[in-house]
């Protein structure tokens, strides 16, 4: 079911970009930004236990087998939300770059035929506006800042913005489940995306990093470098021992 | 900076002191108020207050302040016959 790949698409993104926040823990520059950021981490990981249950649903598999169980190849979340937490103005950007395409792609899934995910979409959609507002205010602060959180906060920017584009790349999965009025339209995403940022970074005295390179490929399981030590210490737990609970 | 943030838990009761936090502006303040004071659903609306704009009673005026109440039990309103049958007092 087309339907399901796609569920999974969106739930794996929520997933591990949950999990990289999550290594924020005990890290964050100060004790409050350290809640702030394991709040939004739990906001993900809330949409992803929703999309991967129902993605599993038409295959016989629950939540845990696919997060737990499956290699790198299987995973179809977006390159961006697994890339390295880098230093805090990194992950701003990461924080930007994401919730910029989830506001517009959770506020199009309201409306999905596909009732399930509509009913994720309505609560995720006031999550990641809240995410959008954390993201933004730390961009627009670090870059217009002082020089060395300015400096950072590009570069941090330059690092994450090739892996944004492709959140809005259309494959015959995306455009058969757009014509039966269950998926988001990837090109409105894009403009809505778009006037965002572009707001944010201007007032953030940054600029858009100025890159024709567009890396691709984790909707067909093919990942960065780093993604096998971030499934390996995902998945530890559950592989070593199996169903543990709590 | 330090803050002071005060929650309202509904509508219809006061802003209630839960605590301080750090934040470099009003802007993130309130922000950090909300993920820290109201991730358990504890309130529908929230003040941040700078710390150093508080004006506090000093330790040291504790007697002339507050000693003086004490023996005026007659401000209290413990004097008056309930008649009887009355229920929404």
């Amino acid at each position: 079911m087309s339907v399901a790949v796609y569920a999974l698409r969106l739930g794996d993104d929520c997933l591990i970009l949950g999990q990289r926040l999550s290594a924020w823990a005990a890290r964050a520059p100060e004790l409050e930004e350290d809640v702030a950021l394991l709040n939004i981490a739990l906001d993900h990981l809330g949409a992803a236990r929703s999309l991967l249950t129902y993605a599993g649903s038409f295959t016989g598999q629950d939540e845990d087998q696919l997060a737990f169980l499956r290699d790198e190849r299987e995973f179809t979340n977006a390159l961006v939300m697994e890339l390295d937490n880098g230093d805090f103005g990194t992950t701003m950007a990461r924080q930007l770059v994401v919730s910029a395409y989830q506001v517009p792609l959770w506020e199009a899934l309201t409306a999905s035929q596909d009732e399930l995910l509509a009913g994720v979409a309505g609560k995720a959609v006031k999550e990641a506006t809240y995410h959008l507002d954390h993201a933004v205010s730390w961009v627009i602060r670090l870059g217009d800042g002082t020089e060395e959180s300015h400096r950072r906060m590009q570069a941090g920017l330059d690092m994450v913005w090739p892996y944004a584009f492709e959140l809005f790349e259309t494959d015959g999965l995306v455009a058969e489940l757009i014509a039966s009025g269950i998926a988001a339209e990837p090109v409105a995403l894009q403009r809505a995306w778009d006037s965002t940022v572009t707001r944010v970074i201007s007032e953030a005295t940054l600029s858009v990093p100025d890159t024709d390179w567009r890396p691709t490929g984790g909707r067909s399981g093919k990942h960065t470098e780093g993604f096998g030590y971030l499934l390996a210490e995902m998945q530890h737990l559950h592989r070593s021992h199996p169903g543990a609970s709590w | 900076m330090l803050w002071e943030v005060f929650v309202r838990s509904k509508r219809g009761l006061s802003h209630t002191h839960v605590g301080s936090l750090h934040a470099a502006d009003a802007h993130l303040a309130l922000r950090n108020a909300r993920d820290l004071y109201t991730r358990r659903q504890e309130g529908v609306s929230l003040w941040v207050v700078p710390a150093e704009e508080i004006v506090a009673s000093s330790p040291e005026e504790k007697d002339a302040f507050f000693d003086p109440a004490g023996d005026k039990v007659y401000r209290h309103p413990t004097f008056y016959d309930v008649p009887e049958g009355l229920t929404h007092l």
